[in-house]
């Protein structure tokens, strides 16, 4: 680890302030992705801003009839909220599915939204990294490939965003809200939040420099039946190689995201359209366009086959 | 009690001087007093305060130092063992608030009141917390590296379950999760056990839970 400088923050707008006023400042809550990375030398912050004592670890009803999921709730807190458990399955069955028990204790709402790619070339500090070193190359494109993205890459990046919290957040049309250096707030609908690489793979986020985020909002309930399917290389701790967060009505219409596959929660709104006529026409609409390598071509067939079995459960 | 020793260089910081052709001694660069790396600023310091076992323990500390560096390198609580130092493996795993983390996941400096419990404050030779009498009776380890992280992890796992906390192994969120052997291994997938102690960690934990696991009378 590099030497770094710590503050503790007093509230969200002064944190954001400190952070925009030190070029290599990082917010820091649960830690648990950012230390990893500060151990590799791939993050190298020169001051922290410790947000742990801002509050903002509520679960609120909102006017509207949604939660207000404050920034610093912990994972475990949220997936055992017994609201979400009620209203919202497929977020606390996506918590559930992701890390382990230790992380899930300290791992906060907003540091999971900003967690980094687990793409095996941005972490070995060997190879070039766009997202890493910027302009230093891919060594991802044309090398293993088994887990990275197959759809809404660029030539500049291949690599997937690892959250599977953030796929059931995208399915329930969440909204992020956050205070800028300047003390305005604003809302970034979860649909923008997380950017694909284009020229830019470091750029992940919409989120401006100093910007800190306070809460995130749930839409009222949608009802339906809630599935958050994973499937990964382990039946424990370990990432997705696709997953899919779907909500089911009963008439068979619905909303599906994926994990694993892109970027950033992969969901295409207009593709639903085909989730009543089954798993195959609706997969093939959201995953149009796709670009599998020889290695992770099984991708597509697996996400479809996962949406398979959640609409044959749905309809069980 | 007042600690102010610092860490020994880290293998990571010397490769590191080495790398860069440095010419001063190594140890006056990672220890600071004053001197900046030409890559960043110098180490910085800072006190936290810290009731470790219901002892209060203030430190002077670097910023870098993990919780788990504090207790083993500071506190010379060796009980808890640093495996891969990335919260892969659990074998750092220590209770804060009653909360189990991977103790090499978060800084010293961000636990200022924190009440931390380590297998030294779960129970002592002699006086074992029953965790660790049942680790003992069902063979619950080989080698017991990761022992103490284990019993650390499996008694938070018990009160996650005793407090609802569903797990991916629940099957109805709206439910009341239960003790069985596949809500364990679910919530027992932090630690490693390269010895593969595993089955008999799930009847040591299902002995203190009071209930059997499928086809093990406990």
């Amino acid at each position: 680890m590099r030497p770094f400088t710590y503050e503790r923050a007093a509230t969200p707008a002064a944190a954001a302030a400190a952070a925009a006023r030190e070029p290599g400042a990082r917010f820091i809550a649960g830690g648990t992705n950012l230390l990893d990375l500060m151990k590799l030398q791939i993050e190298t912050p020169t001051h922290l801003i410790d947000v742990n004592g801002l509050g903002l670890d509520r679960v609120e009803a909102t006017a509207e009839g949604g939660l207000r999921i404050g920034a610093l709730v912990r994972n475990t807190d949220l997936a055992s909220d017994e609201r979400v458990r009620r209203d919202y399955g497929v977020l606390s069955r996506a918590l559930s599915a992701g890390a382990s028990g230790q992380i899930r204790n300290k791992a906060t709402t907003a540091g999971n939204l900003l967690q980094r790619t687990r793409c095996p070339y941005f972490y070995d500090t060997n190879t070039a990294c766009n997202k890493r070193r910027p302009g230093s190359g891919c060594a991802a494109i044309g090398g293993v490939t088994r887990q990275l993205a197959v759809i809404g890459a660029s030539e500049a990046c291949i690599a997937t965003h690892p959250s599977d919290m953030a796929v059931a957040l995208r399915a329930l049309d969440a909204v992020v809200e956050t205070v800028k250096a300047d003390g305005a707030a604003r809302d970034i609908p979860m649909a923008a939040f997380h950017r694909l690489p284009g020229e830019t793979p470091h750029v992940e986020t919409a989120l401006e420099r100093g910007e800190f985020i306070t809460a995130v909002t749930l839409p009222p309930p949608v009802g339906g039946r809630q599935f958050y399917r994973k499937v990964r290389d382990r039946a424990s701790y370990a990432f997705a190689l696709v997953s899919v967060a779907a909500v089911v009505q009963r008439d068979g219409t619905g909303r599906v995201a994926l994990g694993g596959v892109a970027h950033r929660p992969w969901r295409v709104e207009a593709a639903e359209a085909e989730l009543p006529r089954g798993a195959r026409p609706a997969m093939a609409a959201i995953l149009d366009g796709a670009r599998p390598t020889h290695e992770n071509a099984f991708k597509l067939a697996l996400a479809e086959r996962a949406l398979a079995s959640v609409l044959a459960e749905a309809r069980g | 009690m007042q600690e102010t020793g610092s860490p020994p260089l880290s293998r990571r910081d010397a490769l590191i001087v080495a790398a860069a052709g440095a010419t001063v001694p190594a140890a006056a660069t990672a220890q600071g007093g004053g001197q900046e790396r030409a890559d960043g600023p110098a180490p910085a310091r800072a006190r936290v305060s810290l009731e470790v076992n219901g002892r209060r323990r203030e430190l002077e500390v670097d910023t870098r130092t993990t919780l788990l560096d504090a207790l083993r390198e500071h506190l010379h609580l060796t009980g808890s063992k640093k495996g891969c130092d990335h919260g892969q493996c659990g074998a750092c795993t220590v209770m804060v608030g009653g909360r189990r983390i991977y103790s090499c996941l978060t800084l010293a400096v961000m636990h200022e009141g924190d009440a931390v419990t380590t297998i030294e404050g779960l129970g002592q030779p002699g006086n074992l917390h029953p965790m660790q009498a049942a680790f003992v009776k069902h063979d619950g380890y080989q080698c017991g590296y990761c022992t103490p992280g284990q019993i650390c992890s499996a008694t938070a796992v018990l009160e996650e379950i005793r407090a609802g906390i569903p797990s991916h192994a629940t099957a109805d969120l709206t439910a009341a999760p239960q003790v069985t052997a596949e809500e364990i291994r679910e919530r027992m997938s932090g630690n490693i056990c390269r010895c593969g102690a595993y089955s008999n960690i799930v009847d040591a934990m299902a002995e203190v839970a009071g209930t059997s696991v499928a086809g093990r009378p406990a």
